[in-house]
């Protein structure tokens, strides 16, 4: 209705309405004050405050791998792929099946009976170096392919034959999934806490007053990066790169081109899956627990770092991971660890009202 | 079953020759011959549902309904308090197409009305107001009815600040704020023992010794002892008899606001945004009456859901009710109330006691380990029934005409909600 209006007008003669700029102001004041609030901190304990912040980028890097699978599939078909989030929490089931049991595990779902395939890779704290930086590749070696070969699975069985449906059908296609995978989960794994040995290195990098840095912290960083470099190449320079940011762009326009649209998207899943089961390995090896039901809170976080950078654009989910993991460490360092929910979906909103398009800009689909 | 006149409609019913659309052609028919079943069939089916206690929990037909289906009465309660929440919601995603995944935050709030207007949570404050308790507690304590009204205007207040901000926002994004909503209510619930040193919601312990309905000893005794004094949890047939009358009430509005000026709107707009907005719909107007009339029922649902349970707790209040509900919305046909409560049944019976039920016939068969438990498969189970809905039958089982015949449209994309407002 406010096009109509402003329509009529010449565009210099267009203001915005009084409720965009009551919106603004509120945006304003409480971006002043959260800006205060962390200058104050860091004045007045610049090593608790650096801890924070290292925490936040270690834990921002795990969501950002999260929120690349998001927003890669957002960016192709435009649908917010619930069952992400559970595919992530699978992977981390996976990795605590490789360490703990030693074995590759494929979950025959609706049955409690699992097909193992031994690896060997049992690894408890005590174990030598060799052994543990063995666990940890084929952790996330098996992860990724685990969760490559369930997002494309799902992609194929439930998003593909819906693809000219409504947008709602899809969507709720992948909350069915989701419960789906969660339940996969729950009968895979039992519903409690599932704990695994911490054979990530140990011992500190640095350490300045009160602030650490450790080798574990270290890891994370060291395994995302190289993936979020390989990932860019390939979107970058690479023939399949190309293909999926014409589809994209324009899916029609690039299925006259000659692309093969169907394998196109399959491949943009695969790859979403894959970093996903990255994260949960690194997740799993990081936090040392994981749980059935932490895939869908971890999801919605991660795909609220997708929002925040701008849906659809790779830097942006990068950017927004890490923007959120330090939201949630200033939130728990500083305030309370209870909120933590409150003030993500809190910025969640706030960004969807002010500025939907997100930091970086979103990139989806045009002419839809 | 609507009356909704489309000019698509028999376009619609030529395309799907399954056997349902020809029953229901040959019933069409039967039903312009006899004009009586138009009044004759709804009251058939209150009278029923209203003497349920007489045929279903005892008498002729208990064998089957209370002992084989295990539709006792909690189950049926818990039945009806869905029914209205699913109406609710179908006002929201089913008229006008809002897609809406925190619709529990509006049950929570509704729930935690109760809790604030009739129990002893402010125990420092000494008000009453017609209430119905045996002795003078301290804390608020209001009539339940009142209570009720209540839940439903703090729930449509609170839809309309949500949904005021949000609104605007088209489709996915729309739903991901409610969802985002969604979990912010509960969680503020959850941690509302300690805001700024006052204790508004008991935090995780929850509320609990909260009012039941009643009406009062005069009403009690000038109904000859027909309506008690207060509930209590021996008798349960008053509670369902209020959630029934609730209930019916629930239908009545959503009758007659589909086929109101407001109706119409909600359905243009949720057909085509531009097209609308363009006749002189106001959008944002329309959308934020959805929403709020949706919050309303939600409120209903949720204050009477809270005193019967006599315990309204954070973590009961999760995202999966939300789901839940958009699934009884979904599978039973968006947009078409006899679907929506037909829908809302079946799941919330699967849901309470269905799948249980099931599971027990399933561990009887000889062959199957008596450790067998679905309980655990019940999240698998809801999944699946949302993705084979969605892949064989997205309109829903008993989807409305016109529903029907904007899925048969097929371009898609557009026809749900795509305007970038």
């Amino acid at each position: 209705m406010a096009s109509a209006e402003t329509a009529s007008r010449p565009s210099f003669e267009r203001r915005l309405p009084t409720s965009q700029i009551i919106l603004w102001v509120v945006g304003a004041v409480l971006a002043a004050l959260i800006g205060y609030w962390l200058i104050k901190n860091a004045v007045e304990s610049p090593d608790r405050f650096l801890e924070v912040t290292l925490i936040g980028v270690t834990n921002g890097s795990i969501y950002a791998l999260v929120a690349l699978g998001y927003t890669l599939v957002y960016g192709i078909i435009e649908l917010i792929n619930f069952a992400h989030g559970d595919n992530f929490m699978l992977g981390t089931f996976q990795t605590n099946g490789i360490v703990n049991d030693g074995s590759f595990q494929i979950p025959l779902f609706p049955t409690s009976f699992v097909l193992a395939l031994p690896l060997g890779t049992a690894a408890t704290a005590s174990s030598s170096s060799g052994q543990k930086i063995y666990t940890i590749l084929m952790c996330l070696f098996f992860s990724m392919l685990f969760c490559m070969v369930i997002n494309v699975s799902i992609e194929r069985i439930g998003y593909k034959p819906l693809r000219n449906q409504p947008r709602l059908v899809p969507l709720i296609t992948a909350i069915g999934f989701s419960f789906i995978l969660q339940d996969v989960g729950l009968v895979w794994k039992d519903a409690g806490p599932q704990p695994l040995p911490n054979i990530l290195p140990t011992g500190n990098i640095f350490h300045w007053r009160g602030a650490t840095y450790g080798w574990n912290d270290f890891i994370v960083i060291a395994v995302t990066i190289p993936l979020l470099i390989a990932l860019s190449y390939l979107v970058r320079s690479t023939r399949s790169g190309k293909a999926m940011r014409a589809t994209a762009q324009d899916m029609d326009a690039s299925s006259m081109m000659g692309i093969n649209v169907d394998r196109t998207i399959s491949f943009t899943f695969a790859l979403g899956g894959a970093l996903a089961g990255a994260a949960g390995a690194i997740y799993a090896l990081y936090i040392g627990t994981s749980k059935f039901d932490l895939g869908f809170r971890l999801g919605l976080f991660a795909f609220t770092a997708a929002v925040l950078g701008g849906i659809g654009n790779l830097s942006g989910a990068v950017l927004g991971g890490v923007v959120l993991g330090l939201i949630q460490a200033y939130t728990e360092g500083f305030w309370d660890a209870r909120w933590t929910t409150t003030v993500i979906f809190s910025v969640l909103i706030a960004i969807l009202v002010f500025r939907p398009s997100g930091l970086l800009g979103e990139q989806v689909p045009e002419g839809q | 079953m609507s009356d909704q006149a489309s000019p698509q409609a028999p376009k619609a019913q030529n395309r799907s020759n399954s056997t349902l659309s020809s029953w229901r052609a040959s019933y069409r028919r039967y039903r312009k011959q006899h004009k009586w079943l138009g009044w004759g069939i709804p009251l058939a089916v209150v009278v029923l549902a209203f003497s349920y206690p007489w045929w279903g929990l005892e008498g002729p037909l208990a064998f089957i309904f209370n002992d084989g289906l295990g539709i006792d009465n909690d189950t049926l309660f818990n039945m009806s308090v869905y029914v209205m929440l699913a109406l609710g919601l179908n006002v929201v995603v089913g008229y006008a197409g809002l897609l809406d995944l925190g619709y529990v935050a509006f049950f929570a709030l509704g729930a935690y009305t109760l809790g604030w207007f009739g129990s002893g949570l402010f125990n420092n404050l000494d008000w009453h107001f017609l209430d119905t308790n045996a002795s003078r507690l301290p804390g608020i304590h209001l009539s339940f009815w009142v209570v009720v009204l209540l839940a439903g205007a703090v729930c449509a207040i609170a839809g309309v600040l949500i949904g005021w901000p949000t609104l605007r926002l088209r489709g996915d994004y729309l739903a991901i704020v409610t969802l985002g909503f969604g979990e912010i209510i509960p969680d503020v619930f959850r941690n509302g023992d300690d805001i700024a040193g006052h204790n508004l919601t008991n935090g995780v312990r929850g509320l609990t010794l909260l009012d039941r309905p009643g009406f009062g000893e005069t009403l009690h005794d000038a109904s000859g002892g027909i309506l008690p004094v207060r509930y209590t949890s021996l008798e349960l047939r008053p509670w369902y008899f209020t959630v029934l009358a609730m209930m019916l009430i629930t239908v009545f509005v959503n009758l007659r606001l589909r086929d109101s000026k407001m109706g119409r709107a909600w359905i243009a707009v949720r057909e085509d945004e531009i097209a609308a907005s363009a006749m002189g719909v106001p959008l944002m107007r329309t959308k934020l009456w959805a929403y709020a009339i949706g919050a309303i029922f939600g409120g209903f649902a949720g204050a009477v859901y809270g005193s019967f349970i006599n315990g309204i707790f954070p973590t009961s209040f999760s995202f999966q009710i939300s789901v839940i509900v958009l699934v009884m919305v979904i599978v039973g046909g968006m947009g078409n109330i006899w679907g929506v409560i037909a829908g809302a049944m079946l799941i919330s019976w699967l849901n309470f006691r269905g799948l249980d039920k099931i599971g027990s016939w399933i561990s009887d068969v000889p062959g199957v380990s008596s450790d067998f438990s679905i309980a655990k498969y019940k999240f698998g189970i809801f999944g699946a029934l949302l993705v084979i809905m969605m892949l064989f039958r997205p309109e829903g089982l008993i989807p409305s005409t016109r529903r029907k015949a904007e899925f048969a449209e097929g371009e898609g994309q557009a026809t749900l909600y795509d305007a970038r407002a």
